[in-house]
């Protein structure tokens, strides 16, 4: 566990450390399942960070635990120099369903955030903001439709506006676009970059596809089951911006080699 | 590519077009007004047909058209202003009062039960118990508690339709999944604002469902109380032409009661499809 807690500090970027997770675990008293050991990372200012896992092996309650939704069981969770112990306004989360309220049109659903914080009146103030979210990610024009008449890439698109009308300091991303079609989710991770280069986020992103984790990321954190831990760090040094054409490059195709080495040791152990 | 569209234009399609139905039964093709009109003039001639040969007492079953005059007689009577209309009167009230009562009542005790771990552990419990029971052998303690008036009706009337009310709103709240609570709880969300904002938009439709079966319940439960509780509704008149073996009047006014209840049920149907406006209804008996 230390060498892996050392790797990932050799494998951070430089730059303003956002996030810090230190030695952190996580039991499941239910079944005495341990969900997660010793889990260490460090999310820098604008990074773009990956994990990637069989299923089972974390990520989950990892991403539950960075976004306050439920208590590690060991060790240090720190957002912005201070630690993280419940659900916080700095923090955005998306999910694999877009969660989107069907009673309410588009726009009322991006300024719900806000709503909820700070009640209706700055929820209508904040609609000017949300309309420029919507141009951002290409859905102008889709302010009062419902949820039932967008897609389903144009529904995990408005949750990203939903997501960014915080302006959270960190997007924590549970397998966003894993249900669209492969299409689809390729454009939408393109997207994905381009709103988080935009807005200089932190972003990170729990995924089942190594090409998706590649492409978008500058770390990737390769996690391994029973016990839930980080069994290797892989920084990704891709020339930024990515673009769809770089995964038939030669580079690529090694880092995507290299993590499925990485995943295989572990199914046939 | 100029080959590639060759072969596509070589394709059978472009010769023929392939436009072809699917098989539907004539019947389903027949517009609904007239598909209803078939039945209703189907049943009234079974009716006929039974009641002219004989096979029944015309004590027990009238004529169609016995029934009908006096359907007219009936309606003569509340549109002058004539005795029964002072009794629709009092049945109406009961049902409005009881109605109220019971969404008052089931609507609290159902967020109650479907909201708080306590409400459903400690109280679901007992009303389950009391749902399993056969409500109207309360009706004798109604009116022991409340007496022969309006009270008694309306409290046995808002008894029968609060617990699907309550069924219906605990079941609701229980609706909303995993990633929706966990949204709001990232979002910071106050239990208060969970309940508001989430948890009662995502139980409506069930809270509906719970208040049409609530609507049919509380018509019974006051038609009921006022057989057994004496009064002066409609129930008291159908007890009272029974009696003296009117059953054409009892038809009659039985029919005029089933066309309140059906004013109370397409009521909460047209609020629900007002205020559940995103809510999809499952596609009818055979298919889109
Ligand atoms: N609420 C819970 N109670 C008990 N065990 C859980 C709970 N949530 C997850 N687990 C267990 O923890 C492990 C990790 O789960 P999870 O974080 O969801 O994995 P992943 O997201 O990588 O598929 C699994 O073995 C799972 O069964
Ligand atoms: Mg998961």
């Amino acid at each position: 566990m230390q060498a892996a807690a050392a790797l990932t500090d050799l494998a951070t970027p430089v730059g303003e450390p956002v996030y810090q997770l230190r030695n952190v675990g996580k039991t499941y008293a239910r079944n005495a399942i341990v969900a997660l050991e010793g889990v260490s990372l460090t999310l820098t200012k604008g990074s773009f960070s990956a994990v990637i896992g069989s299923s089972g092996c974390g990520k989950s309650t990892l991403l539950k635990i960075m976004s306050g939704l439920i208590p590690p069981s060991t060790g240090r969770v720190v957002l912005q120099n201070r630690p993280v112990t419940g659900p916080r306004r700095d923090i955005g989360m998306m999910f694999q369903q877009a969660v989107l309220f069907p009673w309410r049109t588009t726009l009322e659903n991006i300024v719900l955030p806000i709503e909820i914080r700070d009640g209706k009146g700055a929820a209508k103030a904040a609609e000017t903001q949300a309309r420029e979210l919507l141009e951002l990610v290409g859905l102008k024009g889709f302010e009062n439709t419902y949820p039932s008449e967008l897609s389903g890439g144009m529904a995990q698109r408005a949750s990203i506006c939903r997501m960014l009308i915080t302006e959270p300091a960190v997007l924590l991303l549970d397998e966003p676009f894993s249900a669209l079609d492969e299409l689809t989710r390729d454009f939408m991770n393109m997207e994905l970059q381009r709103i988080c280069t935009s807005r200089n986020a932190t972003a990170f992103l729990v995924t089942h596809s190594i090409q998706e984790a590649v492409i978008l990321s500058d770390v990737v954190y390769v996690m391994k089951p029973r016990p839930g831990r980080v069994a290797e760090v892989v920084p990704i040094d891709l020339p930024r911006p990515r673009t769809l054409d770089m995964m038939t490059t030669p580079k690529f195709g090694e880092l995507v080699e290299h993590i499925r080495g990485a995943l295989d040791k572990e199914a046939f152990k | 590519m100029s080959n590639l569209e060759s072969i596509a234009d070589r394709s059978p399609a472009a010769e023929d077009d392939t436009v072809w139905t699917e098989e539907t039964s004539w019947l389903d093709r027949v517009p609904r007004a007239i598909q209803m009109l078939f039945v209703f003039v189907v049943f009234v001639l079974l009716w006929d047909l039974v009641t002219r040969f004989g096979l029944v007492s015309r004590i027990i079953l009238p004529t169609p058209l016995e029934t009908f005059y006096d359907l007219i007689f009936v309606g003569k009577n509340l549109a002058s202003g004539g005795y029964m209309l002072p009794a629709l009167w009092i049945t109406l009230k009961e049902v409005f009062y009881g109605f109220l009562l019971a969404m008052a009542i089931g609507f609290s005790l159902g967020v109650i039960v479907g909201e708080t771990a306590f409400g459903e552990r400690a109280i679901m419990p007992y009303l389950v118990a009391i749902d399993t029971m056969p409500k109207v052998a309360f009706a004798p303690l109604f009116v022991a508690w409340l007496g022969f008036g309006i009270e008694s009706k309306v409290a046995l009337a808002a008894f029968i339709a609060t617990f699907p009310i309550i069924v219906g709103t605990a079941a609701g709240l229980h609706a909303a999944d995993s990633n929706s609570r966990n949204l709001f709880k990232t979002m910071g969300a106050s239990r208060w604002q969970t309940l508001l904002k989430m948890k009662l938009p995502m139980a409506l439709p069930q809270v509906f469902t719970g208040l049409k079966i609530g609507s049919v319940g509380v018509m019974a439960g006051a038609i009921t109380g006022e057989f057994l509780g004496g009064g002066k509704g409609f129930g008291e008149l159908i007890r009272t032409a029974a009696s003296q073996l009117n059953t054409p009047r009892v038809f009659s006014l039985i029919l005029y009661l089933s066309v309140i209840g059906l004013g109370l049920f397409a009521f909460v149907s047209w609020v629900q499809r007002r205020f559940v406006f995103w809510h999809k209804e499952r596609v009818s008996a055979g298919g889109e």
